[in-house]
Formats: C-alpha cells, sequence, structure tokens
C-alpha cells in the first residue's frame, strides 16, 4: 500500500510533470487562461494518462519493440478521442475554450513519456497510480498557473470579480504572460529545493 | 570578486573610472531632459519621474536584502533604471503605473538574471514594455504640451500612422518639445545636452546613436513617402523616443556589443527595426521593440567581432 501512495505521490510533489519534469508546456502555456480551462484540460490529461497506462502496461509483453511507439499512439489516440467526443456531448463551452489543445494530448509529452518510461516496464497495479498522480500533479500545477494568470490577467478567479477597482494587465492574458509565470515558478519550486537539500 | 572583473577586450588599459562613477554621470546626463519634461508637460511629470525612480530603488534594495547580497543602491544604476522608465511613459499616467513598471525593471528586468551586468535586455526598457502590454489605454493617452490642463492629444508619430495632417508642428517645435509625447523624450535640445556630457566624458561613443539615428534617417528618406526619396526624414529623426533612446538606452554598457564594429551593427540594426516598425509596423514608434531585439542580438554580435589574438590567424 505503501509504495502506491509513493507511485501517486511522487507525480503530484518529486516529479511533479510541471515543474519539476518540464513536461507538456505547449497545452500549459496555451490553456491556462483560466481555472475552468485548466481544469478541463488537466481532467482530460489524467483520464487519457490513466487509459493509456493501464492499457500500455497490460500490453507490453505482445508488443513488438521496434513498433512500440505507433502502438502507444494509437492506444493514446483512442483515449483521447474518447474525452474529446465526450467533452463535445456534455461540455460543448469547454470544448471550444480548449479547442486544438483536447485533440493535441495525443501528442503530450507527459502521455508518452509515461508510457514509455514507466508503462511499459512496470505494472499494471503501479501504472494505473503512477498515471492517476502524474495527472493530478499535471492538474494542480494548471491549477495553480491559471489561477495566477487568470487573476491577474483579467482580475477574476473562477470568473468571479476578486478586488474592486484592480485593472488586470493584459500581458498576462497573452502567451508571454504564461512563460513569465510558468518560469518565476520553477524558480520558485527550485529554491524550495534547494532550502530543503 | 566576480564584480570586481572588468569584461572588455584588448588593449587593457588602466584609469581612475569605476561603473558608479560613470552611472552618476549618466544620470547627471538625463538631468535636462527630465526638467524639461517637467516645464512642457507639468508637475504631473515629476510625479511619475520621482515614484517611478523611489520605486527603482526600493525593489533593488528589497531584493537585494532578500536575496542576501550586498546592498548596490549607490552605484546609481537602479535610479538611471527608474529615471529611463519614467522618462518613457507619458506624463498623466496613473500613480501606480511608475511603481510597477520600475518593479518589474528592477525585478523581473534586472535581478532574475543575476543583477547589474547579467542582465541581457535594457531592464527600463523591459519595464516600459511590460506596461505597454498590459495596459495600453494608459500607456498610450498622451497630452498636449505648455497646457497644464491634461488635455489629450496624440503624439505626431500618432498623426503620422493615422494619415492626419501635421502641419501644426514645426520642425522648431520638434527640436524644442513642444509636442506630446514621453516625459523624457519630447526635449530634443535636452537630451543633446545631456549627451554632450557623456561624449565630452567618453563615457558613450559616436558608433551606436551615430549609425542609429543615421540609419533611421536614411531609410525613412528612402520609403517614408509614395515614391520613393521623399520621405520626410528629419520629422523622424526629431520626433518619438528616437534621440532618447539612441543616446541613452541603445548605449547601455551591459547591453550593448562590446566591440567598436559590433556597435555599428547593433546601430544600424536598431534604426532598421525602428524604422520598418514606425513606416510598416502596427505601432506608431518602434524603439523600444528595435532596441530590445538587438538586445536579444547582442552576443551573438559581441562572438562575430571579437577581436582577434595577436599573431594567430
Amino acid at each position: 500500500m505503501k509504495k502506491l501512495f509513493s507511485e501517486f505521490i511522487k507525480g503530484v510533489i518529486g516529479e511533479n510533470p510541471t515543474f519539476v519534469l518540464v513536461l507538456g508546456l505547449c497545452p500549459t502555456l496555451a490553456v491556462s487562461v483560466s481555472v475552468i480551462n485548466g481544469i478541463g484540460m488537466g481532467f482530460a490529461a489524467t483520464f487519457v494518462l490513466l487509459g493509456s497506462n493501464v492499457i500500455i502496461s497490460m500490453i507490453k509483453n505482445f508488443v513488438p519493440e521496434r513498433i512500440r511507439i505507433p502502438c502507444y499512439i494509437v492506444v493514446i489516440a483512442t483515449f483521447v478521442t474518447i474525452t474529446e467526443l465526450f467533452m463535445k456531448a456534455y461540455s460543448p463551452a469547454l470544448n471550444r475554450a480548449l479547442g486544438i489543445y483536447v485533440p493535441l494530448i495525443v501528442v503530450n509529452c507527459i502521455v508518452l513519456g509515461r508510457s514509455e518510461a514507466y508503462a511499459s516496464k512496470q505494472t499494471v497495479r503501479d501504472s494505473l497510480f503512477d498515471g492517476l498522480g502524474m495527472g493530478v500533479g499535471f492538474t494542480l500545477a494548471l491549477i495553480l498557473i491559471s489561477a495566477i494568470r487568470e487573476f491577474l490577467g483579467s482580475g477574476t478567479i473562477m470568473g468571479e470579480r476578486l478586488i474592486k477597482g484592480f485593472e488586470p494587465a493584459f500581458v498576462m492574458g497573452m502567451p508571454s504572460g504564461a512563460l513569465l509565470v510558468i518560469g518565476l515558478l520553477l524558480a520558485f519550486f527550485n529554491l524550495l529545493k534547494g532550502r530543503r537539500a | 570578486m566576480k564584480e570586481k572583473l572588468i569584461v572588455s577586450f584588448s588593449p587593457h588599459l588602466h584609469k581612475k573610472e569605476s561603473t558608479s562613477r560613470i552611472m552618476w554621470i549618466v544620470a547627471l546626463g538625463l538631468i535636462p531632459a527630465g526638467g524639461a519634461g517637467v516645464f512642457i508637460f507639468g508637475y504631473s511629470a515629476l510625479r511619475v519621474i520621482l515614484l517611478g525612480v523611489i520605486s527603482a530603488l526600493l525593489t533593488e534594495a528589497a531584493i537585494q536584502l532578500l536575496a542576501k547580497k550586498k546592498v548596490t543602491l549607490l552605484d546609481g544604476s537602479a535610479l538611471i533604471t527608474g529615471l529611463l522608465l519614467a522618462y518613457n511613459l507619458p506624463p498623466e499616467v496613473p500613480f501606480w503605473i511608475p511603481i510597477v513598471g520600475s518593479f518589474f525593471s528592477i525585478a523581473i528586468g534586472k535581478q532574475a538574471f543575476g543583477g547589474l551586468g547579467q542582465n541581457i535586455f535594457n531592464p527600463a526598457l523591459t519595464g516600459r514594455v511590460f506596461l505597454m502590454a498590459s495596459w495600453p489605454k494608459y500607456m498610450t493617452t498622451f497630452t498636449s504640451p505648455l497646457n497644464y490642463d491634461a488635455v489629450t492629444s496624440a503624439t505626431p508619430l500618432a498623426f503620422l500612422k493615422e494619415g492626419r495632417a501635421l502641419g501644426h508642428i514645426s520642425y522648431l517645435d520638434l527640436f524644442l518639445g513642444k509636442r506630446a509625447g514621453c516625459i523624457g523624450e519630447v526635449c530634443i535640445l535636452a537630451l543633446l545636452l545631456g549627451a554632450a556630457i557623456l561624449f565630452i566624458k567618453g563615457y558613450i561613443s559616436w558608433h551606436i546613436p551615430l549609425t542609429y539615428i543615421a540609419t533611421v534617417g536614411l531609410f525613412t528618406y528612402i520609403f517614408g513617402a509614395n515614391g520613393l526619396f521623399s520621405g520626410d526624414w528629419l520629422f523622424h529623426i526629431l520626433s518619438g523616443g528616437l534621440c532618447l533612446g539612441a543616446f541613452f538606452m541603445a548605449t547601455d554598457y551591459v547591453t550593448s556589443p562590446l566591440t567598436r564594429k559590433g556597435q555599428v551593427i547593433f546601430g544600424v540594426g536598431c534604426g532598421l527595426l525602428t524604422a520598418v516598425i514606425r513606416l510598416w509596423g502596427g505601432y506608431p514608434e518602434g524603439v523600444s521593440y528595435a532596441i530590445l531585439m538587438m538586445n536579444a542580438a547582442t552576443p551573438l554580435i559581441d562572438r562575430f567581432t571579437k577581436s582577434r589574438v595577436y599573431g594567430r590567424a
């Protein structure tokens, strides 16, 4: 049980995909304009990670070495398609807001990275918890970044205006604002890590 | 130890100069332009300058204290960043604009890179571009000169961009600063006066400012009007932030090339980018973007214009 928990928690803290592995920055930069987008993207990626990690861990012994990546991509694409159709049916507004970045989860390097580096070598149970941890870590990172950007860039959190008279800085809603926030957060987390070490 | 090393190309002559001495004289050279700005736009301009400088100094001290570094307020570099940022703002901006701008200049533009001498981009311009991208409404609202009632007016370059007539502004008005614009950029006479001090002391050479201004003049003369070779080059040289940028910001030691040849390339590059943005870009003025882009190219220019080691092929 303890091992499973550590598999889960490493994705959230020790090997956080955004702040430690620095993977999957493309969707992070693009969709972290508002918290709701961040949550939607995080959940979609978590679902895909869970599904693909489990299936790939199951089929790892049947897939020939030389064509493993295309096989992984097919598995991942299946889950992405499920996610996208589901999102289109039940949350069209979120689907419009996330746009092309939902189908692009197929090439998200967190998903493929976990398949290649973890699920293809570990047991199904461990892969499940690894996928869950990575997904939660990604979601939390997205929520943190998008909360900062939404507050500074449009003066709101989850669409609620917090401080009256606060004039939002447009740049935070632009890609340059995302790079600034991610860079400063990375520096901050590295500082914390340096303090602890 | 690192702060004691002087990075320069040979020959390494030594004289009684120090960073702080140079910085204080640059600050002195900036005073005429600020004085003229306050005279032209009234006390609101003075308020912007003071807020910008104080915020820059406080940010520098706070970050150095937090990072447990030596506090180097007396070297004057934070003061110059604050001054230059304020000079690049319209006189009637809300009080928090210079404060936030100076904070960003020092915190992100300078200290995040490791402090004086380590920054890639000119800190004051970094702050200005951040403000421009964040609150464009305040950054593009200018007031008319010698009026003191905050009557809004467009800058000459904005007039030009919109294709409106410029008949009421003469070259002499532009030279003396009787036009709408940022606080420190309007009075060319005062800027030249300040730049003369730096030239006489030998702190800046002609390589960057002259090539910069000449390139803008030549380019706008050739392509500035509908036909070729009929542009109003003098207008382009006297308007916008060109003189402020060319003499005081493009010549920043840290962010411009070290060699003479490199400085010429840098100046011409700034000039081309400024003229292209002014004539065909979306913004009326492009000095800050041009200088920042060439700042990014500076390490590359330095690498290709490095002086050859004597005796080697």
